[in-house]
């Protein structure tokens, strides 16, 4: 488990915000939960968000992200460990009573009452004055530009108005977190690209904490101050975007993690070189001998006339606007290599090989970093 | 199942109050009342209860008017089904493709559903009756004298005229609505690869009003054993005499005229397994429905 | 099929053949199912309209001449003997005493159905507690039963808590079957989970959830078993004939009964008064479904289901 210092210490370039200069608004203490017929679905994890931080859970489906992010909101009770929240343990408190506020999913907007009802139940079931509550309202509104909407019901909005009503819902509760629970898997690709920037935009404006979770690795990327990836109900690593992909700490984020996914090949480091099947190219230094899975990624993946690296052999080409995927086998193994679209398709016998730095080495049967 | 409930607290239990207590005092306890006591034989005079084990179950069974009552409650229940979900079905289908009118059609076709069951009886024996009705008539043109309410047979066809009319609406909603909901694109598919009209009915639309006609046959049953009560009452002017009776009005004949209070009871508790059988497929049904709806 | 010379046109012209062809067919079908739908229209009205027309009538006329399909002209006279008049042994109800004790029973029915169930069904769906599962088993045994076939005992015990004659005993063993609970069971079962996960978020206990989500998300749902149990009640005729025996609750369709028993053994039965009774008792459960015509259906629909 990497806490948080750590994390920092290993930051290659230092981020904006660096978590641990901040106050922490949310700590994940050994969190566990367990159901009702014995299964774990999140099994100790740890994790801390500092004031004003944007932190995305990202993992397949399954990994424990949702879980974690409701039981921070108090919706499924936490079966070990503690959540606090400006450093107030929340275990027992009621979801009203933790100063959250949540988007979810599919909105979850009352269909029955108009926006500015939806905007404003929260408010008044905390006995917040009238002419408050209106202010606070109208200030959402003109914030979410969803003004003229505010006496429609949801079923008269489109999907990104909907969204926005239910950011405002969150807003207006002037939460010290801001849970998203997949907040824009029900848009469009185009809606989804700028509400996601909104969202940053926003987070940014209010300078409240927030946990983002999403399945979807871009997202995640594009969002977060720092990104936490679930897998199993365990953390497989904790950092920020650049240098989750810059170093990733297991096989399983080097998978997860960007597009393509890394090429990762079954290899043995002998002596300087790194083999892969009959052939063999120059291996990082001072890589441990013996078995390893290398992973190398597409755009740092290079193709040469055969003979200096492992043989490859293209099988596919999708070509993607400024750069080009090839598929291929090397060694045997399926890679993928990004290459410039504007520079002609390579073409007779080719090798694959790769700058030993740009080479990641994982424990062969771990699968973490070595 | 949902996932995030609100925890214990007195709360749903003071929720659950009002109708526990109407199930326990109006549900359970005749019930029980009714199984308790079809193994005794009572004395209306004395008050007192004799246990007789199953003999009222025997007696119930082995009596030819119980034999009678049930043979043609059966036979009742058949027709009445058959003939309204017919005439239901064929109503609907044609309700579902007419271009003109659909609207009209439907609304004029549904509402006799709001009729009640001895209404439709009071005006069903008029139709049939042996001075003013205009059935008789039309039967005499035939040469058949019927004779409601004194003839055996021709009161049962009465009684099953006026029962299956009175179930057309409900199947007729239901029908429709299942018609309607088969995707328009299937329809369309359908009379790409089939010509004939009666062959895309009989092969594509019917086996997908399979479930709806198998809940409306249940639906049916469950009406025809018990909430044609009205229509044979009324039918009957409340003197059965030589006259068909179902089972259900057996039940009330002897528990509240012949003060047979151990043998209707037993009847009930026949008549209690058979409609749990009923139930119970029904639920089977709602299940397989529910999770493929 | 006249041969031609110019394979285009040919082929155009047996198109244009298999096209009207098609379009005859199509015709025909309609004509077919107006026609089926016309004998439908026959079937349910004809009975219905022989009713009211005799109803109209004189009796002595109807008793010597049969039904009549006309206008008796006695439509005011009948029908204002059958709503005024005070008859029955009391001598004391009259048809809209009656028409009254059924809104009543329909209301009376139907409202402390749909509460008393919303209630429970709510109880059974949004809280974990462990008696919920029992009660649930207990609640849906009554779908097993219908009143019919413990009508003997019912009356026993409804008896012996000395509740005959009165509006309680009349209503609450109608309500005792759980079909509206199993309804609103289905129905907030299909209300997504996150409604009620946002608004704890909000701050909403049990009470106002029930109150501000649950009960008007519910209205379309409340609406249609409304309908069709105001229906359902003002129809009941086996329990208000074994319970009422006091004339002054006698319901409309109660009252049917009775009719037939002054009519046996009169000379010249009053037929008009009992059609006309019998078209007033299906007017109001009728005016209902036609105007609520939407939500009876769906509410007959997705509720039986």
């Amino acid at each position: 488990m990497m806490t948080l210092l750590e994390a920092a210490a290993r930051h290659v370039e230092a981020p904006v915000h660096t978590p641990s200069d901040r106050a922490l608004t949310l700590e994940i203490d050994g969190v566990v939960k367990r159901y009702p017929n014995g299964a774990l679905a999140v099994k100790g994890v740890d994790i801390q968000v500092g004031q004003g931080e944007l932190v995305v859970f990202v993992g397949p489906s399954g990994c424990g992200k949702s879980t974690l992010l409701r039981m921070v909101a108090g919706l499924e009770a936490v079966s070990e460990g503690e959540i606090r929240i400006d450093g107030r343990r929340m275990n027992e408190a009621d979801p009203a009573d933790r100063d959250i506020a949540m988007v979810f999913q599919n909105y979850a907007l009352y269909p029955h009452m108009t926006v500015r009802k939806n905007l404003a139940y929260g408010l008044q079931n905390r006995k917040t004055p009238k002419d408050v509550i209106a202010a606070k309202v109208a200030e959402a509104a003109a914030m979410l530009q969803i003004e003229e909407f505010l006496d429609r019901k949801p079923s008269q909005l489109s999907g990104g108005q909907r969204q926005r009503v239910a950011m405002g819902r969150a807003i207006v509760r002037d939460p010290k977190v801001f849970l998203f629970d997949e907040p824009l898997s029900n848009l469009d690709a185009r809606l989804r690209n700028q509400m996601r920037l909104e969202i940053r935009k926003l987070q940014r404006r209010l300078g409240v904490s927030a946990i983002y979770v999403t399945h979807d690795q871009v997202e995640a990327m594009t969002l977060a101050d720092r990104i936490v990836v679930l897998n199993g109900g365990l953390v497989e690593q904790v950092g920020t975007p650049s240098e989750v992909y810059a170093r990733p700490a297991t096989t399983f984020v080097a998978s997860f993690i960007g597009a393509p996914a890394m090429n990762l090949l079954d290899a043995v480091v002998d002596g300087g070189r790194l083999r892969v099947g009959e052939a063999a190219i120059p291996a990082p230094a001072g890589a441990p001998q013996g078995p390893v899975k290398a992973g190398l990624r597409a755009e740092k993946a290079r193709l040469v006339p055969a003979g200096q690296g492992l043989p490859f052999a293209l099988e596919a080409v999708e070509e993607l606007g400024a750069t080009r995927l090839l598929h291929g086998l090397a060694a045997g193994a399926p890679v993928v290599v990004a290459a410039d679209a504007a520079l002609p398709l390579p073409a007779g016998p080719l090798s694959l090989t790769a700058d030993p730095a740009d080479l990641h080495l994982f424990d062969a049967r771990q699968g973490g970093r070595l | 199942m949902k996932k995030a409930l609100f925890g214990p607290s007195l709360t749903p239990y003071l929720l659950l109050a009002p109708q526990m207590a109407i199930v326990a005092i109006f549900f359970l306890w005749p019930s029980a009342e009714a199984v308790r006591s079809s193994f005794h034989i009572e004395d209306p005079f004395f008050g007192t209860a004799t246990f007789v084990g199953t003999d009222n179950y025997v007696d119930a069974v082995t009596s030819s008017t119980y034999g009678r009552a049930a043979r043609f409650t059966a036979l009742f229940t058949v027709v009445v089904s058959v003939v309204s979900l017919g005439i239901a079905l064929a109503l609907a289908v044609s309700a579902d493709a007419v271009l003109r009118g659909r609207a009209t059609y439907k609304t004029t076709l549904m509402w006799v559903y709001a009729i009640a069951p001895p209404v439709a009886g009071l005006i069903g024996s008029m139709l049939f009756d042996q001075h003013i009705g205009p059935l008789k008539e039309f039967a005499a043109l035939f040469g058949w004298d019927m004779r409601v309410g004194f003839d055996y047979a021709d009161t049962a066809i009465a009684m099953m005229t006026v029962a299956a009319w009175k179930q057309i609406p409900v199947n007729f909603i239901f029908f429709l609505s299942g018609l309607q909901g088969i995707p328009n694109a299937l329809k369309e598919a359908a009379s790409i690869d089939c010509r004939s009209p009666v062959r895309r009915f009989w092969t594509v639309v019917f086996p997908l009003l399979a479930p709806t006609s198998f809940f409306l046959l249940i639906i049916n049953i469950t009406y025809a054993l018990f909430e044609t009560f009205g229509v044979v009452d009324v039918m009957l002017k409340g003197e059965p005499g030589n006259n068909p009776v179902t089972l259900v009005y057996k039940v009330f004949l002897d528990g509240f005229r012949g003060q047979d209070l151990g043998g209707s009871s037993a009847q009930s508790v026949i008549l209690m397994v058979a409609v749990f059988l009923l139930t119970v497929i029904q639920f089977r049904l709602i299940e397989r429905r529910v999770h493929y709806a | 099929m006249t041969v031609s010379s110019d394979p285009a046109l040919a082929a155009s012209w047996s198109r244009a053949t298999a096209a009207a062809g098609a379009n005859r067919r199509r015709r025909n079908l309609q004509v077919y199912h107006h026609a089926v739908l016309i004998f439908g229209v026959a079937l349910m009205m004809a009975p219905l309209l022989v009713a009211f027309a005799s109803s109209t009538y004189d009796p002595i006329v109807i008793h010597s001449e049969g039904l009549q399909l006309g206008y008796g002209g006695e439509f005011a006279s009948t029908y204002g003997a059958v709503l005024f008049d005070r008859g029955g042994f009391t001598g004391d109800i009259t048809g809209v005493r009656m028409l009254w004790n059924s809104v009543i029973l329909g209301l009376g029915f139907a409202v402390g159905k749909i509460v008393i169930s919303m209630l429970a069904a709510y109880a059974i769906v949004y809280f974990r507690f462990p008696f919920g599962t029992v009660a649930f088993w207990i609640i849906f045994s009554t779908l097993l039963l219908p009143l019919e076939v413990r009508i003997l005992p019912s009356y026993e015990v409804v008896q012996s808590m000395g509740m005959l004659n009165s509006w309680t005993g009349l209503i609450l063993p109608l309500i005792a079957s759980a079909t509206a609970t199993f309804y609103f069971r289905q129905f907030f079962k299909s209300v997504p989970d996150e409604l009620l996960e946002a608004a704890r978020i909000d701050g909403a206990g049990p009470v106002r959830f029930f109150l501000d989500i649950l009960v008007p998300l519910s209205k379309t749902m409340m609406a249609a078993i409304f309908i069709i149990m105001f229906v359902v009640g003002w129809n009941q005729y086996l329990w208000p004939a074994l319970m009422t025996t006091d004339e002054s609750l006698f319901t409309i369709v109660r009252g049917i009964r009775q009719i037939l028993q002054v009519w046996i053994g009169a000379n010249i039965p009053e037929y008009n008064k009992a059609l006309a009774m019998a078209i007033l008792a299906m007017v109001p459960p009728a005016l209902i479904v036609l105007i609520f015509q939407r939500a009876f259906v769906k509410g007959l629909v997705e509720t039986e289901k």
